[in-house]
């Protein structure tokens, strides 16, 4: 079983080390094919373990060497395969390797298909070391490695010109991707204080030894350390006011949003506040703040989803209101529903998201679904896995995410926190609107695109039977629901959750309730969107001039705000100090010393004039003014 | 009664006119004096020092000086032949061809 460990982490090394030996030459299939089978050995390794767990029970710890030791310190290099993690592993590895085969069709035309491949690999040998990790060391330079990964790949296509911000929000694939960067370093910064924290009060980062003497700490540490801890997981999981990035990440190519920017990388928060269960068990204002920031950001970023034309990022604002579903769960205390959701969740929009791609193929990188409609008849394949994909998100029975979604905001009933069950209820019904007006828009509806000159084909066969596993998984992981809260209830009491007997009575209604809001939002997109002839959808100017259409469609005004306050102040004060402080007062330094040496080098030359006699009076000069100093040291001293 | 002061005082004088002598000279030969005079100045000092601590070493040292002064003056003489013979001239002024 060890070496099974080993496999499932080092596969994906493995395949972006070969890849990258291809890195500066031409595109060859090989590198491919090569990277998507270690994907799917690391996948097949992963699965045995979790089968492992799941028949015998026997959480795995694996200390692969010792890598820091100094003094007090020691940080081993250890894996621990429990249930938390090996969910995250088989979810991680299936969809990549998924991943991996789409990217293949996906990428044939770019010139750097090898380079790709050896940062998509990198990236899921990050995130393994992420969540196989038995130490809060492991995780973070997982945590980190997967920031760069996540940089390298949204700045995928380094070589696009600037945009204005009018024209597109991201300006730019290197803008898009030192945004993610800077963003997620900001929340870093926190994760890092907190794994401190947990250090200087703990004495040991390795998870069992830290939560073994949570009972010992005070509040007031486990406050601090849960906050920190907290901002961290904001970063990476785009919750409010970080969430900016997550959006323009959308400029990396479609096979990276759906990997790192929907199923895995964006669920690392999720997954930290997760595993770290019991240190948030006992901070409870924490955990109501993430529920409340959680259920926050989902409506918020759902009601975003409503008004945007771009494909990519209706599909990312779903994300980021899913992953506020998450926290909700994570922090009213409901890890394994959070946990469910995060595995469905991944399934689901990794379809969704690659079959935008497939959209995004044929239109020839156009994302505008303003310029779309009526795609189903030329893309039927893509067609199909979009809507079950949707119907999943929206969460309708019996596909994934009804069940997993349902749970959530069962729970928030469950715990008597109404506020946040209408919100969760009103966002699943904006969910399903916003996701099917874009099934509508671009597979319903008038044909808009054939106007344009757009000539849109079907994704290669190969890319659609390899979709075909996550459209299965989308529509059957829920029902799974009830085994995999028994798997997961192995692991003790800190991930169990259980609703009272009175929300269990009320069960059904409030998933009627849930199902009322989703559905009525399907029909209402549906009468607006998908209708053709004389009721079809036209844009209507004076609904987009209007002020909550305005606010939705610019975000909120929160990227103008960071511009106009934080980056704009923050180059100004940089102009200052590169002109005043830097150029007048550093440089300025340095030069001076070196003018002082050349200036009186220069005079200083003068003395050399070939005449040996000057010499001899210089020499004797300061012969006496040797003997004055050590006469005058000599009375001194 | 003549101490070692006077001594040292002579030699001081000396020395220091061997000095001058160096410093206001142009002429190489007599710079060559003029360094003769300064080592000579030393040696005075040497021999009564070593005659006030009754010590023989000072004394012999004198001797060695003695010696390296009569090589050195054997070997600068010659430099100073080939430099006339080259030259035309001892003057250090015209001698300047090291001028930076």
């Amino acid at each position: 079983m060890e070496n099974l460990v080993y496999v499932a982490l080092f596969a994906p090394f493995v395949g972006s080390l070969f890849a990258s030996l291809f890195g500066m030459s031409e595109r060859k299939m090989f590198v491919g094919y090569v990277a998507s089978a270690l994907l799917a050995t690391a996948f097949a390794a992963s699965a045995t373990l979790a089968y492992n767990l799941f028949t015998t029970g026997e959480v795995i710890h694996v200390t692969m060497m010792d890598w820091i030791s100094a003094g007090d310190i020691s940080i081993p290099f250890g894996f621990v395969i429990d249930q938390i993690s090996v969910t995250m592993m088989v979810v991680v590895s299936f969809v990549s390797t998924i991943v991996h085969i789409y990217a293949i069709g996906y990428m044939d035309h770019d010139k750097s298909f090898n380079r790709f491949f050896s940062y998509l690999s990198a990236f899921v040998f990050s995130m393994m070391v992420l969540v196989m990790s038995d130490n809060f060391a492991g995780l973070f330079i997982g945590w980190e490695g997967v920031g760069v990964c996540s940089w390298l790949l949204v700045g995928f296509w380094y070589h696009k010109p600037d945009q204005a911000r009018e024209d597109n929000p991201s300006i730019s694939p290197s803008w898009a991707a030192n945004e993610a960067f800077i963003m997620n370093r900001i929340a870093d910064l926190g994760m890092l204080v907190g794994i401190f924290i947990i250090y200087w009060n703990t004495g040991s980062l390795q998870y069992d030894e830290v939560f073994a003497q949570i009972p010992y700490l005070s509040d007031t540490i486990l406050t601090t350390a849960a906050i920190a801890l907290f901002i961290g997981a904001m970063g990476k999981s785009a919750q409010f006011p970080l969430h900016t990035w997550l959006t323009d990440a959308m400029e990396g190519p479609t096979p990276v949003s759906a990997l790192i920017h929907a199923a895995t990388m964006v669920t690392a928060g999720v997954f930290l506040v997760i595993r770290a269960n019991p240190l948030f068990a006992e901070t409870p204002e924490v955990s109501f703040f993430i529920a409340s920031l959680g259920t926050f950001v989902a409506f918020y970023a759902a009601s975003m989803a409503l008004v945007e034309r771009d494909l990519k990022r209706i599909i990312a604002y779903s994300t980021l209101s899913q992953l506020g579903y998450m926290f909700a769960a994570a922090g009213l205390g409901a890890y394994w529903i959070a946990l469910f959701h995060l595995a469905a969740h991944a399934f689901f929009k990794a379809l969704l998201f690659l079959g935008g791609g497939n959209v995004m193929h044929a239109m020839h990188d156009e994302l505008d679904l303003f310029k779309m409609g009526d795609l189903r008849k030329k893309m039927r394949g893509t067609w199909i896995y979009m809507t079950i994909a949707s119907i999943a998100l929206a969460g309708l029975p019996p596909l994934a995410g009804f069940w997993s979604k349902d749970a959530i905001i069962e729970t928030a009933f469950n715990e008597h926190t109404y506020i946040l069950w209408i919100m969760l209820v009103i966002t699943a019904g904006m969910t399903a609107f916003y996701s099917f007006r874009q099934i509508f828009l671009s597979f319903h509806g008038e044909d808009r695109h054939t106007a344009l000159g757009f000539h849109p084909h079907e994704m290669y066969k190969f890319v659609l039977v390899a979709m075909s596993p996550l459209a299965v998984l989308a529509i059957i992981t829920g029902w799974f629901m009830g085994a995999y809260k028994g798997f997961i209830y192995q692991l003790g009491e800190g991930v169990q959750y259980e609703m009272s007997e009175h929300t269990h009575h009320l069960a059904t209604y409030l998933g009627l309730i849930v199902i009322f809001f989703a559905v009525s939002g399907i029909v209402i997109a549906y009468l607006k969107y998908a209708r053709t002839g004389e009721k079809a959808w036209k844009r209507n100017e004076e609904v987009e001039q209007g002020f909550f259409y305005k606010l939705l469609k610019n975000q909120y005004y929160v990227p103008k705000f960071y511009e106009e306050f934080i980056t704009k102040p923050y180059a100004m004060i940089s102009e200052v100090f590169w002109t005043k402080i830097d150029l007048k007062i550093v440089d300025a330094t340095v030069d001076n010393i070196a003018k002082f040496f050349y200036s009186t080098g220069d005079k200083t030359r003068a003395m050399q004039t070939g005449n040996l006699s000057n010499y001899l009076n210089w020499m004797a000069f300061g012969g006496v003014l040797l003997l004055v100093i050590a006469a005058i040291s000599a009375m001194i001293g | 009664m003549i101490g070692l002061s006077h001594y040292l005082i002579v030699s001081a004088i000396l020395f220091s006119i061997g000095l001058v002598g160096v410093l206001r000279r142009r002429n190489l030969l007599m710079l060559f004096f003029a360094t003769e005079v300064m080592l000579n100045a030393v040696n005075i000092a040497f021999a009564a020092i070593s005659h006030y601590y009754n010590d023989l070493t000072g004394q012999m040292f004198a001797f060695f000086i003695i010696a390296i002064a009569a090589s050195e003056v054997a070997v600068g003489l010659g430099i100073l032949i080939v430099l006339y013979k080259k030259y035309g001239s001892l003057d250090l002024d015209d001698l300047a061809s090291m001028r930076g």
